[in-house]
């Protein structure tokens, strides 16, 4: 690889040729401050417009100013990053940035979050010249079940438009417009309920501003908690444990499982849950569905839809109803962990504690925005009762701690509350990508061969790599597993089934970076990818640290097959458990 | 596509299916294809923007970025006569303001408007390459050069019988 020398701040270095100076002088531990430059890396997901030109440098011999997040290093270059004519123009930037931009920062929701903020704050901006001459845009806000847009605070660094059409190829979002009116959004500006978005929130985790949030649902939470005729149950998904520590100033990385359930509890919920049990109950139910699919495939049955696909991820089951209507056959009938918990917990469980269903508010903790829109899908609702109540994301939950005056690095560690929170270490590996196949091949090899898995980590389906395949030996017979996420990385397996040229028998797929841990409702990463797989990591450890790590070992999930359900795919299984899909995509008619 | 139902004539169906094919259904065509398409109905509204999009195979949204990028493209229609105002720097400097000014008096309509009668719709262009003309107006094909206010009224009265 060819080299090339260059002195950035009176240091010299050598770097690879074609690196950035951004990413030159980062090796050097200077910190040129970017905005719409966004890099995750080992996911091979870039932003580099070169549009906001915050992280401008001074390049001696050129004319003008270079943008050092687009601006590769050359042999001899001399670059300073914080010369005076550097800091001036800088400062001219974010001031024209901020000069149309809505002041209302004490009430926006991404207030002490915010990259915008940050950036004022470290620039040392204190008056805003220029504003008389700005016109605002004036575009309305726009609510959807997930996630709410407030266009007029857009900046233009096209970060989400990046992650929802190179990554996730969704194409809901682009830029329009031009001038002040410049701004991010779905064609003719329609709402973002009625374009293709899948709600994987993606656009929220990486919008610097507060252009784009979740739907917030904390304050129906704090009703629901203060009303005296509810029982209050919640439930907390597998990615949440691993990443909620980082709201509190922990480590990435830091499992806070036990903190958690504490803090739940002084909240006032009257049992804390875990999701973990409802994803072992969901590899009981997709797995069985895997095998019964399998055992006809091998038998020669040639209608059966095979490669199988995994359909926990809300975000996902909303690209293809989009994007695959034609395909609706081919994934796993089972629900989500989220909406299997709703389901038991609003029969089986009131049932036990002798609560009327309307009486019974089931809270869901999910790292996930997309998981708000499925909580209130008809299909998972009785006589207009959800099964699930509210989805709040692993930062609503943060706020929840923080209003009640929790100190949460004090709390003890405690317990889930019996009998929906006990689980598995197969249930903790469904936050990470991978994880919900790896679970259910420990629980299909051990049912389908009747043998004991000596080992249970299946490494070769781990890793971070976009779309992962592995063949595991299934006592002599082969089975092709295949794992993508992103749903750019989705879409070209569904293109080869598709085309007849898949060869796999069951699919994995998450709608986010690594998997729910990289979730759009997780503590934001701010483009650190080093925090993905620290959360990876901690999911892992959980795992490892389990006694029972085998889906179909969880003696509450054995005891709720013998009380009330029967079997897995059992007729009381397929009405509570199982659903189907939907034809969403968009028509051209004749008219 | 965007999940909304479109409903478009057959015809007008079959007309953008042959524009896109003619530039090989390539996405870096689109700008082309969106000109030829305006040419042919003489506006971009949505329904068309999507069927673009669908035989481009790229998303309805970045179709739309293109169309409200770019001043050329319109998503409302022209009148049948439609006005352009040079407002570049020759024009501008030489009163190309007052006689837009005077367009707008006279015609009861906003840069951007078409009025009522579909005859007439205004717009502003930079530079036509006339600017030894200027203030330069241009009525569909037609220049009109040297232009002042005064001179409004005559340009619209040729217009008054077609």
């Amino acid at each position: 690889m060819e080299k090339v020398k260059l002195t950035i701040d009176n240091k010299l270095i050598e770097v690879e040729k074609g690196t950035t100076i951004y990413k030159a002088a980062k090796q050097l531990g200077i910190d040129i401050p970017v905005l719409c430059y966004m890099n995750l890396e080992d996911l091979g997901i870039e932003n580099k417009p070169g549009g906001c030109r915050i992280c401008v440098v001074e390049v001696e011999g050129r004319r003008n100013l270079a943008p050092s997040c687009s601006t590769d290093c050359a042999e001899g270059m001399v670059v300073n990053t914080h010369s005076i004519r550097v800091i001036n123009a800088r400062r001219t930037v974010m001031e024209f940035i901020l000069s149309d931009h809505p002041k209302d920062c004490l009430t926006c929701a991404k207030s002490g979050n915010c990259e915008l903020q940050d950036m004022a704050v470290k620039l040392g901006i204190r008056e805003i010249p220029g504003q008389e001459y700005a016109a605002m845009s004036t575009y309305k806000m726009d609510f959807s079940p997930s996630l709410i847009r407030e266009l007029d605070k857009c900046i233009m660094c096209r970060r989400c438009e990046m992650m929802c059409n190179d990554f996730q190829t969704v194409g809901a979002l682009s830029a329009f417009k031009r001038g002040f009116e410049a701004a991010v959004g779905p064609a003719f500006e329609m709402d973002i309920e009625d374009s293709t978005c899948t709600y994987c929130g993606q656009c929220v985790a990486v919008c610097p501003t507060g252009a784009l949030t979740e739907k917030d649902h904390t304050r129906e939470v704090i009703n629901a908690l203060s009303d005296p005729t509810k029982t209050v149950i919640v439930q907390t998904a597998p990615a949440v444990r691993a990443a909620l520590g980082e709201e509190f100033g922990l480590k990435p990385g830091t499992l806070v499982t036990g903190k958690m359930v504490a803090a739940l509890r002084r909240l006032g919920f009257n049992y804390v849950f875990d999701t973990d049990f409802a994803a072992d109950l969901t590899i009981m139910e997709e797995g069985t569905e895997l095998l019964g699919r399998l055992t006809k495939h091998l038998n020669g049955d040639k209608e059966v839809k095979l490669p199988i696909l995994t359909s926990c991820c809300p975000a996902w089951v909303n690209f293809f109803e989009h994007n695959f209507p034609d395909m609706k056959e081919i994934p796993s009938t089972a629900r989500s962990p989220q909406q299997m918990f709703g389901a038991i917990a609003k029969t089986y469980f009131a049932d036990k504690i002798k609560v009327k269903r309307e009486d019974l508010v089931v809270i869901s903790i999910m790292p996930c925005l997309a998981k708000k829109y499925e909580a209130q899908r008809d299909e998972f609702k009785v006589d207009g009762n959800p099964d699930v109540d509210f989805s709040l994301s692993t930062r609503e939950l943060a706020h929840l701690i923080k209003q009640a005056n929790l100190d949460f690095k004090s709390l003890p560690d405690e317990d889930f509350d019996k009998p929906l929170g006990e689980s598995t270490g197969a249930a903790v590996i469904f936050g990470v990508t991978g994880g919900v196949i790896e679970a259910a091949v420990r629980t299909a090899y051990e049912l389908q061969t009747g043998k004991k898995l000596e080992r249970v980590e299946f490494e070769q389906l781990r890793g971070m790599e976009s779309i992962r395949k592995a063949t595991i030996d299934f006592n002599g017979t082969p089975i092709n597993i295949g794992i993508a996420h992103g749903l750019g990385n989705a879409r070209k397996l569904l293109e080869d089934i598709k085309a007849g040229k898949s060869e796999f028998h069951a699919i994995e797929i998450m709608a986010c970076p690594g998997g729910c841990i990289g979730g759009g409702g997780q503590p934001l990463h701010h483009s650190d990818s080093s925090i993905l797989k620290a959360r990876t990591k901690a999911i892992f450890a959980e795992d490892e640290a389990k006694v029972l790590r085998k889906s179909h070992e969880n003696p509450y999930i054995i005891k709720l097959y013998e009380e009330f359900l029967g079997k897995p795919m059992s007729e009381k299984a397929h009405h509570l458990l199982h659903t189907h899909y939907f034809d969403k995509s968009g028509k051209i008619e004749i008219s | 596509m965007s999940r909304i139902k479109v409903k478009v004539k057959e015809k007008d169906l079959n007309t953008i299916k042959e524009i896109c094919k003619s530039f090989n259904n390539e996405q870096g065509e689109l700008i082309n294809v969106l000109h030829k398409t305006q040419e042919h109905f003489g506006y971009l509204p949505a329904e068309i923007q999507e069927v673009v999009a669908q035989e481009l195979e790229m998303s309805v949204a970045k179709v739309y970025g293109v169309v409200t990028f770019y001043s050329f493209f319109t998503m409302k229609p022209k009148g049948k006569f439609p006005i352009s105002i040079c407002t570049g720097t020759a024009c501008y400097v030489r009163g190309a303001e007052n006689v837009l000014a005077e367009f707008k008096r006279q015609l009861n309509i906003e840069v951007g408007e078409t009025t009522e009668d579909g005859k007439f719709s205004l717009s502003c262009l930079r530079c036509v390459g006339a600017c030894g003309l200027a203030p330069v107006v241009l009525v569909g094909e037609k220049t009109y050069g040297r232009v002042s206010p005064e001179g409004v009224k005559d340009i619209l009265a040729e217009y008054n019988d077609k």
